[in-house]
């Protein structure tokens, strides 16, 4: 039995439901698991399996229409807006497969954003901003814009921004899948020594191998529930396969 | 600040809003790196206000040039069309163009920024999962129209007054230095620029309580 202070993340019986015209989807059936603090987990499933529905919910970006979601012990569903906002701006940190970085803005101006919110004055939120960017490996690119950089360099801007206002969790949806291999394999190095240096949470959706290894635990959501839950040492990992199955 | 500690009882507190000057200067770089996309929206605007302007002086300058009651004058106005035997009311097919023109750049400012928030869905989004609160969206949805107002109205305030003053220079020659009603076209002016400033601010609400009530979800949902 793991401690309670030891669990960052606990999803009760979560359950979505859409309504598309007098049809009703039910993208996720009751999904209940409980994340480690400083834990690097995986979320695994083919498209339309409610993965990513199940990843806006731990994420505080949706609400269930069922069960319950909570980070350190607080339901989300009991806060506000302004209250889920604070949530995402101090104990949360967002990555996303297209970057989603602002492109009018610099790499700084861009990292900079989520210490702005959190109440920092701009010249401060740049000062911190161009630290963390030189901890991603990107002192040298500060004052570039999006579009001026690599696809790999605009990934570690999005990290840099994801770790600024220093969260306890890390959420990243197929944060490789838009890069090459070679790439990829920087960006998952780079979030393992985050975790390791920094002591955060990460989450992924992903269907990237190379990520999986990494992973201390893996779930595999199919048809909107948890099909099954493996700590390190219980899955092996092999070219295009996980325990012999296909990845979908 | 280390958020990693445990909440569990805690009040979460509410996220604070940032300041108006902050919300300026974080959108003043969107500004400044899309002018040229700006400059469409703002086309609308100096079109309908240099018109309005235009309008406007050229109705001052004639006015005054009528009241100057000169023979070689009169004759000049009649040349040019005028009705010097009118008095000083206002022409209704004038003032039904104006309004006319200002209507169409309403709408057109509000088609623009609608627009804009349909192409910067992913941004709003992105905005809010990094902890913006709707207010900051609105104000720089408002912050954004407002500039682009203000700059295309002073552009149009000044084409308008040159198109006006060389129009008049061009039909009347050398009485528009001895009679330029300076008061007057300082009034218009007021008028042209408080009208453009006016419509902008109107034009942007709705666009901005639209990109407001954006969730952070789309963030994810939309395909670039």
């Amino acid at each position: 039995m793991k401690p309670a202070d030891d669990i960052i993340i606990t999803t009760r019986d979560v359950t979505k439901v859409y309504q598309l015209g007098a049809e009703q989807v039910h993208a996720l059936r009751g999904i209940s698991l409980e994340v480690r603090r400083g834990e690097y987990l995986s979320i695994l499933g083919p498209s339309g399996s409610g993965k990513s529905t199940f990843f806006n919910m731990v994420g505080g970006l949706d609400r269930p229409s069922a069960g319950s979601v909570s980070v350190d012990g607080c339901n989300l569903q009991e806060l506000n807006q302004k209250q889920l906002a604070w949530i995402r701006c101090h104990k949360m940190g967002y990555i996303f497969q297209s970057f989603n970085l602002i492109q009018t803005m610099t790499a700084v101006e861009n990292v900079a954003l989520p210490r702005i919110f959190a109440g920092e004055s701009p010249a401060k939120a740049r000062a911190a901003a161009a630290e963390i960017l030189d901890l991603v490996g990107l002192g040298h690119r500060l004052t570039h814009l999006p579009a001026q950089v690599s696809g790999g360099q605009q990934q570690r801007i999005a990290i840099a921004r994801a770790l600024v206002n220093r969260p306890g969790i890390i959420l990243a949806d197929e944060p490789t899948g838009n890069l090459d291999l070679h790439t990829g394999e920087e960006i998952i190095q780079l979030l393992a020594d985050m975790k390791k240096q920094l002591g955060i949470t990460v989450i992924t959706a992903t269907h990237d191998m190379k990520m999986l290894s990494a992973s201390d635990t893996v779930v595999w959501i199919k048809d909107g529930r948890a099909d099954r839950v493996a700590r390190k040492g219980e899955f092996e990992v092999a070219i295009g396969t996980i325990d012999g199955k296909t990845l979908a | 600040m280390n958020a990693a500690q445990t909440m569990s009882n805690a009040v979460i507190p509410e996220q604070r809003q940032v300041s108006w000057a902050v919300s300026f200067q974080v959108s003043w770089a969107g500004i400044r790196r899309r002018f040229f996309r700006s400059l469409i929206t703002m086309s609308g605007v100096v079109l309908a206000i240099a018109f309005l302007t235009y309008m406007q002086v050229m109705n001052d300058v004639v006015r005054a040039l009528v009241r100057a009651d000169d023979a070689v004058l009169n004759v000049l106005l009649q040349q040019a069309g005028v009705d010097i035997y009118a008095g000083d009311a206002p022409d209704r097919m004038m003032v039904l163009l104006i309004v006319l023109s200002l209507l169409a750049c309403l709408v057109g400012i509000i088609n623009s920024m609608l627009m804009s928030v349909t192409e910067r869905i992913k941004e709003i989004g992105t905005l809010k999962c990094l902890g913006a609160l709707d207010g900051f969206i609105v104000r720089s949805y408002f912050i954004e129209s407002s500039v682009q107002g203000v700059a295309g109205t002073v552009l149009g305030c000044v084409i308008g007054l040159a198109v006006a003053i060389g129009v008049a220079t061009t039909n009347y020659h050398g009485y528009i230095a001895a009679n330029l009603p300076v008061f007057s076209i300082l009034r218009s002016l007021t008028t042209s620029l408080t009208t453009g400033t006016l419509l902008s601010v109107m034009a942007a609400i709705l666009p901005a309580y639209i990109a407001a009530r954006k969730q952070p979800v789309d963030a994810m949902r939309v395909e670039e």
